[in-house]
């Protein structure tokens, strides 16, 4: 049924003749803008413009307008445009087509790069004002439900809590103590590799022991919940807010904050000091294997020195930041989950921002306090 | 009365269609003539949209065959590389919410033709103004839009590609009366000019009876009755009866005191 699509132009004196035929429908799309851009510059040459539509067969809307494209753009330039010829079936179509692109909307007024740029700057410094803002409110927010709690211990979400206890923290175990299992491991092996040299082997364990305990098993659990759970959080409190539930929760009197962000966070703030100690474990657990395999020293000797190298001091150091960098990381989840607009996209830019943010601030907060712990002593 | 068969635009013949041991459509038949509106009524979760996502090819069927342009149509590939010839408007307007209203228009053109940007935009602003909508509205993101708007934008996406069968799942669900009549005539209207077949799924009685050509009632999974909306009336079908005559549809009717 369909057929080739044909546009014929003959011309008579300064008349010119257009006859369009076989099927003008969108299936011929690269073809028929082809045929109607050929013919257009032999519009603006004639006087008087004839459409005759005896021969389409078909036609639809993606036709009827690059027809009516050519016949505006004869009347635009002053000439006469008749169409005849049309099938009865396809009047309704033309003439629907006659009313559309009549008004062509005002392009947006071009910018100055310079001034653009600037008005960015001045944006992203509006918008972190506003980060701080949103970050400042949850906290008081959840102040403010822990101080209910206080008041009414009963209305604490047990079940919630202890859930999502299983899903942050008892869930994350395997791979914390995979990943610390082998930082432990490389940290050993690259420290026997070059202490080797100057002959100090044995300060590998020094070097383990300190290193895990105080920095990068708090660090490394700390990033990782953060991917893990953060942006979990984030996703889950942003397609809540997308399907209006977090609006139903309010309107039923109760207070978002205290039901769905509180058992969260209070959740990770109790989960991250509990994989730290874990992943600090699978760490020395992982340097003392390289020590022994690589290193040559065994395990009593390692245990030994181990004993001596750190104090409690260190192992208190690095699991008094957990809870604050948990608390950072849920909050961050939390507002950012709260800012999910209505769209897809939004969703994943949120999340992602969770992440990041999060991240970002939990590696300033270990520098903060090693800035204190160096000035108390510790 | 046998009707040739290129009158059809849609023929289904003895379906089935089930999920685990649960059938929802049992030996259907339904032919849907060319150029007409049909709209399908039957109980919630009494599979309205199963039917109508079966014979798009969303959900594969157990037994029975379907014709739609006089193709058969199955759950492949060739039956999703042939759905140019259809459009449809979701129940939730299904927008994709990362682009613009324009780019969501384009997005069937984009995928199947080779057209120039200028000739897209224009076509997409055609469609746009043929739904009611103004050429601004263009550059809105899903999210910024009116239950009314997204409606109208998902029914131009829907009509993009210039499809001879629509189907619409419940167009008028969630508009207000006057939005809804004026959605209504919007479909006539487009029907008219575009020469459609509409396959429409409904449960608002005014559509039913303003711009349905036919009605078809869906109960038990299978067509109980079918016919312009007067015939519906008469119907002895007890499941039509309530529909048609329940306290519900009597409240629409003027008092007769």
């Amino acid at each position: 049924m369909a057929t080739a699509p044909l546009l014929t132009a003959t011309s008579s004196g300064d008349a010119l003749e257009l006859r369009p035929a076989g099927s003008w429908t969108a299936s011929n799309a690269a073809t028929l803008e082809r045929l109607s851009n050929d013919i257009a510059p032999q519009l603006d040459r004639a006087a008087a413009i004839k459409l005759d539509m005896a021969g389409v067969r078909e036609l639809d809307t993606l036709g009827a307008w690059l027809l009516e494209k050519l016949s505006r753009r004869a009347t635009s330039a002053g000439h006469r445009a008749d169409i005849v010829g049309i099938a009865d079936n396809y009047t309704g179509l033309i003439d629907e087509v006659r009313q559309v692109n009549r008004r062509t909307p005002a392009p947006a007024p071009a910018r100055n790069a310079v001034v653009a740029k600037l008005g960015d700057i001045g944006r992203a410094t509006i918008d972190a004002r506003e980060d701080v803002a949103a970050f400042l409110q949850m906290l008081g927010a959840l102040c403010i439900a822990i101080l209910g709690i206080l008041r009414r211990p009963r209305s604490l979400r047990l079940t919630s809590l202890t859930y999502q206890l299983y899903r942050v923290g008892w869930q994350a175990i395997p791979i914390v103590v995979l990943i610390t299992f082998l930082i432990g491991a490389i940290i050993a092996q690259q420290g026997i590799f070059h202490f080797r040299k100057f002959g100090a082997d044995s300060y590998v364990v020094d070097m383990v022991g300190i290193l895990v305990l105080r920095e990068l098993g708090v660090l490394i659990v700390a990033i990782m919940v953060a991917g893990r759970s953060g942006s979990a959080y984030t996703a889950e409190l942003g397609s809540m807010k997308m399907r209006e539930e977090i609006d139903a929760l309010s309107t039923m009197g109760l207070d978002p904050v205290e039901v769905l962000m509180l058992p969260r966070i209070l959740a990770l703030i109790c989960a991250l000091p509990i994989l730290s100690f874990i992943g600090a474990l699978a760490a020395l657990y992982g340097g003392g294997l390289v020590a022994w395999f690589y290193g040559g020293m065994g395990p009593a000797i390692f245990l030994a020195r181990l004993h001596e190298a750190v104090s409690v001091t260190h192992f208190e150091v690095g699991i008094i930041k957990a809870p604050f960098m948990a608390l950072v990381i849920g909050i961050v989840a939390c507002s950012e989950g709260l800012r999910v607009k209505g769209s897809a996209e939004s969703l994943g830019k949120q999340t992602t921002t969770s992440v990041v943010k999060s991240i970002f601030l939990v590696i300033v907060l270990d520098g903060l306090f090693a800035v204190f712990f160096a000035s108390i002593g510790m | 009365m046998q009707e040739a068969a290129e009158s059809f635009a849609i023929r289904v013949r003895d379906l089935v269609v089930g999920f685990s041991h649960h059938v929802v459509i049992d030996h259907l038949a339904l032919d849907v003539r060319r150029g007409e509106i049909l709209g399908l009524v039957g109980a919630s979760g009494g599979g309205k949209s199963v039917l109508m996502r079966t014979i798009i090819g969303l959900i594969p069927r157990q037994g029975g065959e379907i014709e739609v342009m006089g193709s058969p149509i199955n759950h492949d590939r060739a039956t999703r590389a042939a759905a140019g010839r259809w459009g449809i408007l979701f129940q939730q307007g299904a927008l994709f919410s990362s682009l613009t209203v324009r780019q969501n228009i384009q997005f069937p053109l984009r995928e199947n033709l080779e057209l120039s940007d200028a000739l897209m935009d224009e076509i997409a602003t055609a469609k746009l103004e043929m739904v009611g909508l103004k050429a601004e509205d263009g550059d809105k993101f899903p999210s910024e839009l009116s239950g009314g708007m997204t409606k109208r934008v998902a029914l131009a996406r829907a009509l993009a590609l210039d499809p001879a069968i629509v189907f619409l799942d419940e167009p008028t669900s969630g508009l207000d009366p006057i939005a809804a009549g004026d959605f209504d005539a919007l479909i006539k209207t487009l029907q008219k000019t575009l020469g459609l077949t509409v396959f429409m799924v409904t449960h608002d009685l005014a559509s039913l009876n303003t711009v349905c050509d036919r009605v078809a009632a869906l109960a038990d999974g299978k067509i109980v009755a079918i016919g312009p909306m007067r015939e519906l009336l008469q119907s002895e079908h007890p499941w039509v009866r309530a529909y048609f005559h329940g306290k519900r549809s009597q409240m629409l009717q003027p008092k007769a005191s």
